[in-house]
Order: C-alpha cells, then structure tokens, then sequence
C-alpha cells in the first residue's frame, strides 16, 4: 500500500501530560510525526493539535483510532482530502550582503513575505505559506545562503 | 467538617464497593495506610508490588470486579509496573494507587520518587497526578469508572504524601460523565443483521470467541448463539471457558499451540465471526494466509481491535454481551433446518480433523506433564480455578485442562508475564475461598514470584502449586531444540531448591511425585488440604508443546507429535 502525508486536526483538553501521551503514542507504535503545531482554542481548556503523519491507508486508520482512545482526546479530524487551508510560517536568516540585498527583497515580495530584522550580512524573512510555496521560496533562498530556519509546521482549517 | 486526602479516599474506594486491597506500605504512603487501618477493608499485605498488583489483577479475573492495590513509591510503583503492564495487556480492570512525594519535592530526584505517571503511561488504560486535594475524590471515582468500563484496563492515581495528609472538605462525587470518553455498548443493529445472513448463507462457518466474551460477561450469551446455530467455534487463550470445553462444537484452542482441528477450521471456513478477540500473532500466524477464505465479521468494544492485523469485511463496534443478546433476539425468527444439509460436509470435514491429529502424548513411567493436568482435571471434575505460569506449563493447562466456565482460567495472556500464576492464585483464593484454586507452574516461572507463599501462609489461603519441574526453561529450551541447534543456552536450571524443603520452610505443606504413579496420590493429598501446598512434579526434561507452529508460518503449517 503506498504511503501518504496525513493531515490530521486533533482537539484535547488541555492538561498536562496529554501532548506527552500523544507523542508516546506515536513513539511506542512506530507512526511518523511529520510535524506538529498546539495551541488553545477559544475555549481555554481545549487545545487544537495539527499533526501531518505519513502512512498507508491501513496505518492512518489505526493512528485515528489509537488517538481516539486515548482519554484526552476530544474529537480527531482527518483533513486529507477535504477542501481546507494549511498554512505555515518560518522565520528565514538569509545570508545578505549589499549586491544580494535587491534579489532577496524581490523574492520576499513575490512571496507577500517580510523583512523583520536587518543585521550587517544578514536579512530574517517572515514567511507565511502554504507547502508548496515555502518550498519554492527555500529553493529560491538556498542560493544566497540560509544560515537558520525555524518553521512551525503547518496549521490547517476546514474552508 | 473536614478530612484528610488519605481518609477521603478510604471514603470513595467504600463508595465503589471496594472490600479488599492488596499492598505494600512506605513511606509514601503511610498516611494512606493509616487511614486504612480505621476502616473494614481487608488488606492483604503481598511480599512484593508485582505480587501485589497480580493478586488484585486475580481478584478481578475471578469476580469481574476492580482489583485495588496500594504500592509506596518509587521502587513501589516500579515494581508494580509489570503487574500494570500484564493487567493492561489483558483488559483486567485495576486501580492502582501509587504514594508520591509532596508536590513541592516532585522534580526534584527526591528520596523514593520516580515519575511513575510517564512510566506507565503507556501500559495503563489512563493515569493520572493528582496535584489538588480538591480533586482527589472526583479522580479516584473517575479511574474506577475508566477502569471498569469500555474494554477494561488498569488506572494508575498517583497520590503525593502532602495530597493524602492534608485536609479538606469531603464531597461525595456525582456520576461520572466525561466528555472525550463514551464507549459504545451497542452495536450496529443493520450490521448485525448481516451475520444472521451470512451464517445461513455460509457453508463453512466458524465462530472465533476471545477474552472479551467472559470479561462482558457474555458467556451464557455465546453459548445459546452457538447451541441455536450450531457453528463449531474456537476459542482464543483469553477466552478458554466462555464457551464450555467439553462442548461437541468446540474445537479447542486456534494458533501456534492450538489444536490441529482449530487451526484447520480456520484455514478453510469461509466465514467467520471473531467476537471478543483481537488476532494476536500468536493467534494468526502469518496473517495474510489467516482465515483467507473466509468473510470475517469482527465484533469487538474497542475499535483499534479491529482492522489491525486482520481485515475485516464486516467490522462491529460494541459490547460482546450486548451484541450477542440482540443476535440471539434476531435468530428468534430464524429457522436454521435448512442449512444443516447444506453445512454437512464441512461438519464431516471437522470429525475427520478431530480425529486425525489429536491432543496426544507418550504416558509411561516417567510422569509427563500433560498426565499431570489430565489427572488434575479428572481429580477436580474440572471445576478449579486454574491459575497459570507463563511457558509450556500454560499451554499445557490451557490444552488439557478443560474449561467448562468463564473466569476459571486466569493466565497472563497479552504480556506473558512469568511469575504471574502464584500471586493470581492468591488474589483469587481471597475472591474465592470456596473453590480450589491452582496455580499450574514450571519450576522456572515459580521462581520468579515464589515470595508470595509466605502470603498464602499468612492469610491461611489454601492455594496449590502444582510444579511441573523438568529442570529447564522449557519453553525457550524447546525453541531452542527446534530452531537453534539444541544449543542449550542458558535455559538449564541444575541448581533448583528443594521445592518441598521450600514449602516447608513457608509453613506450608510440600509434596513430591517422582513416578507416573504417584501422581494421583500427591494430587489427591494435595486437594484434601486446607493449607496451601507445593507440589513437586518431577517431569520428563524434554518433552515438548505440540501442536506448534512456528514463528510467523501459516497456523495450517503444525508441527505435530
């Protein structure tokens, strides 16, 4: 059976220990963690997880189940194949000296990105895009040289 | 008025009916202990946390209800992982209290702390730290109500010292009602209806019954749906005794120690309705050769049970108990006369399996284990309790020792958990006190928790141990015959104490039988007691557990005597 990134949204209470348990979960029983966002919802004692995880077909019902068992867990949402947004931010340390700077600005503004932090060599882009776009804007930068990158991994909602 | 977090939950485990607790103080909890000692709930003090966690894993077995126990902790909670472990693999409800150190010192490598909540989160069914007196009474009510329902399994509360010495007011806790856990009962009645056609329209119908049958209480159930459809059935480990052993449509025990007619029926049904089971590889063999002409409904409570190692066409979440009434209700309308003919040769099929390779050993001089268990089933007219080890001795009990009803037969299943049967044996000696309960041993796994004699001893609880002793390990020795050259490594056990010196030394009675003739007498002499008792069964070495299937073959595929 052919593998596949899942996307799942996942609510829990919002306790200590639940991101533990569901991590262990993933752990223990050999899934994928691809990425992983959290955060409270607007009830405070309610966190949303957005989790992609790859898998067969077989695999990912398992893992909707696993997760369903586990106490804490309110409701799981597979979003794989429904009609909804992802997106992701990365902040971006790009390597930037005077004749580059030009280059990377209008790459940035093709990607509606922005400059949050100008240093002698060095320009930090905020970025916020779906998959594919952050990866043509990676593949776009890699040239001038990134020195950091931090993303968050993506975040996904129905439409 | 107020009351200390320890007397609180004196007040909610009287609230949940609970009448007996087996543990082991410290310094933990010592405020528990005391509030313990002012109320009329018997405690069995066990010489180890594991023996302690299995007593209360053999009390619920026995009675279908919480088994509790109180460890210290640190070493306490970790020595009571095993038990946790063994409990959950098995879906036997439990509620384990862990003692912890005050909250101010947790993170802090405190004497005797460990952070037994993330150890056992993933053999628990649920845990949790209570860190708030004012939770304390709603918890404990909540793991019991975890514990026992759904598809039942251990609860783990951790209870910091300054949580079970302090005070505060006691609120009796309503209903629990939780929000993210609502376990299905009943099932799809549509679905349902689907196996009544399906058995009628089959003409190799097989029924595969697990340990869910007996823990929803279902076996009166299944067995008026099989006497009603006549469907020969096999039943897993777990589910030994929820469908009587000496039934005519009983075909054993399926799998790698299964019977010949078992893993031969599944191999060739064309339907089957797996109720309460969960295709344990020890069951399947190699999977995709399982059953594979079968349509397979699958009825279970837990829906991770389903669809895992084995696809099902027809997948059926809900209680086995409640699903097998609302079958028996549909077969009210159904006449099964017609399919007899149509269901003849299969029937014949299964006669013919019967007798070609059944159960079979070489009696002589020399005692064999499987004459022991025969004896001891003939001697008991089959109605013991019979505890297990883990190893040949289990596979032995469970093939010769025939199960005519549910909770009789208490084995570490799911974790095969060696040193389990002694404390088991125990746990539902206390539950039990009427009954013979027999604890069936190799003289390795007995070992493992053999501390607990002393307390057997204490509490006058006559349990017997039946060592089937042949000086080996004798499970991983066969293996070792069969797939690694008879190269013996380390599985010999040259250096065994004397068992009935040992028991002796106990306070109980030791006995020993070195010839098949003296079989009977040791055993008769041993049932006629009212202490507990060792038995020393000086077994042939090597003598193996056939039927075998090897690792990962297809269960057609049996290694026979």
């Amino acid at each position: 059976m052919t593998e596949q990134n899942y996307v799942l949204s996942i609510f829990v209470e919002n306790r200590p220990g639940v991101l533990s348990r569901i991590v262990g979960l993933f752990s223990g029983r050999g899934y994928n963690i691809e990425s992983l966002s959290v955060a409270e919802t607007m009830e405070p004692d309610v966190s949303r997880l957005t989790m992609v995880t790859k898998g067969d077909a077989v695999i990912i019902e398992q893992i909707k189940k696993q997760l369903n068992k586990l106490i804490n867990v309110i409701k799981v949402y597979d979003l794989t194949g429904t009609n909804y947004i992802q997106k992701e931010l990365a902040l971006i340390k790009v390597h930037a000296k005077s004749e580059g700077r030009a280059e990377i600005l209008r790459i940035v503004d093709i990607f509606k990105g922005k400059i949050v932090d100008v240093g002698q060599e060095h320009y930090t882009i905020e970025i916020t895009a779906s998959k594919d776009k952050m990866t043509a804007i990676l593949n776009l930068l890699k040239p001038m040289g990134i020195k950091e990158i931090v993303r968050t991994g993506i975040i996904a909602l129905h439409r | 008025m107020e009351f200390t977090g320890a007397q609180i939950l004196m007040k909610v485990l009287k609230e949940e009916g609970v009448d007996t607790i087996f543990g082991y103080p410290g310094g933990a909890v010592l405020d528990i202990y005391h509030a313990l000692a002012q109320t009329d709930i018997r405690h069995i003090l066990a010489r180890h946390e594991q023996g302690a966690v299995h007593a209360a894993d053999g009390y619920a077995r026995a009675t279908g209800k919480v088994g509790v126990s109180i460890v210290t902790s640190g070493p306490g909670a970790t020595n009571a992982v095993t038990g946790i472990a063994s409990a959950n693999a098995d879906s036997i409800p439990l509620v384990v209290i862990t003692g912890q150190v005050p909250t101010h010192l947790i993170g802090n490598d405190a004497f005797q702390e460990v952070d037994i909540v993330g150890i056992t989160r993933p053999c628990t069914k649920h845990n949790y730290l209570v860190t708030d007196i004012n939770d304390l009474a709603k918890t404990i009510k909540e793991a019991f109500f975890i514990a026992r329902s759904g598809r039942p399994g251990p609860v783990l509360v951790d209870i910091p010292k300054n949580i079970s010495a302090s005070k505060a007011a006691y609120k009796l806790p309503g209903e629990i009602k939780m929000r993210t856990y609502n376990p299905t009962y009943k099932p799809n009645l549509k679905q349902l209806r689907k196996i009544v056609d399906l058995i009628k329209s089959a003409k190799k119908p097989l029924i595969f019954s697990g340990g869910g049958v007996t823990i929803s209480g279902g076996s009166e159930e299944l067995t008026r749906f099989v006497t009603r459809t006549q469907v020969p059935i096999t039943s897993s480990l777990m589910g030994l005794g929820a469908f009587p052993g000496t039934h005519p449509l009983w075909l054993g025990m399926p799998g790698m120690h299964g019977t010949y007619r078992a893993n031969m029926a599944i191999s060739n049904c064309d339907f089957m309705l797996a109720i309460g089971v969960r295709f344990d590889d020890r069951v399947t063999g190699k999977t995709d050769v399982f059953a594979s002409n079968a349509t397979i409904v699958q009825i279970d409570i837990d829906p991770t049970s389903i669809h895992k190692n084995i696809p099902v066409e027809i997948p059926i979440v809900g209680d086995c108990k409640v699903s097998l009434e609302e079958l028996n209700k549909l077969l009210d309308e159904e006449d099964f006369n017609h399919v007899k003919e149509k269901r003849q040769p299969w029937l014949d099929d299964i006669e013919k399996w019967k007798s070609t390779n059944p159960l079979a050993y070489q009696a002589g001089d020399i005692i064999k284990p499987q004459f022991v268990i025969e004896k001891l089933y003939e001697l008991t007219g089959g109605k013991a309790i019979i505890t297990t080890e883990v190893g040949q001795n289990q596979m032995w009990a469970a093939q010769y020792y025939h199960f005519e009803k549910p909770n009789h037969f208490i084995s570490s299943g799911g974790l095969g958990t060696m040193g389990f049967g002694l404390p088991a044996a125990i746990g539902a000696q206390v539950a039990c006190p009427d009954k013979t309960v027999i604890d069936i041993a190799g003289d390795g796994s007995i070992q493992m928790n053999i501390q607990e004699m002393a307390t057997a001893v204490q509490y006058g609880l006559p349990v017997k141990v039946a060592i089937l002793n042949n000086r080996y390990l004798g499970m991983v020795r066969q293996w070792q015959e069969l797939f690694y050259e008879r190269v013996y490594s380390a599985t010999t056990l040259d250096h065994n104490p004397d068992f009935v010196k040992l028991a002796e030394a106990f306070g109980a009675v030791g006995l020993r039988a070195q010839k098949s003739s003296e079989v009977e007498p040791v055993l008769k002499e041993a049932l006629s007691t009212k202490r507990p008792v060792i038995m020393d069964f000086v077994t042939e070495r090597e003598e193996n557990v056939y039927p075998m299937v090897p690792a990962g073959a297809p269960i057609s595929q049996m290694l026979l005597v």
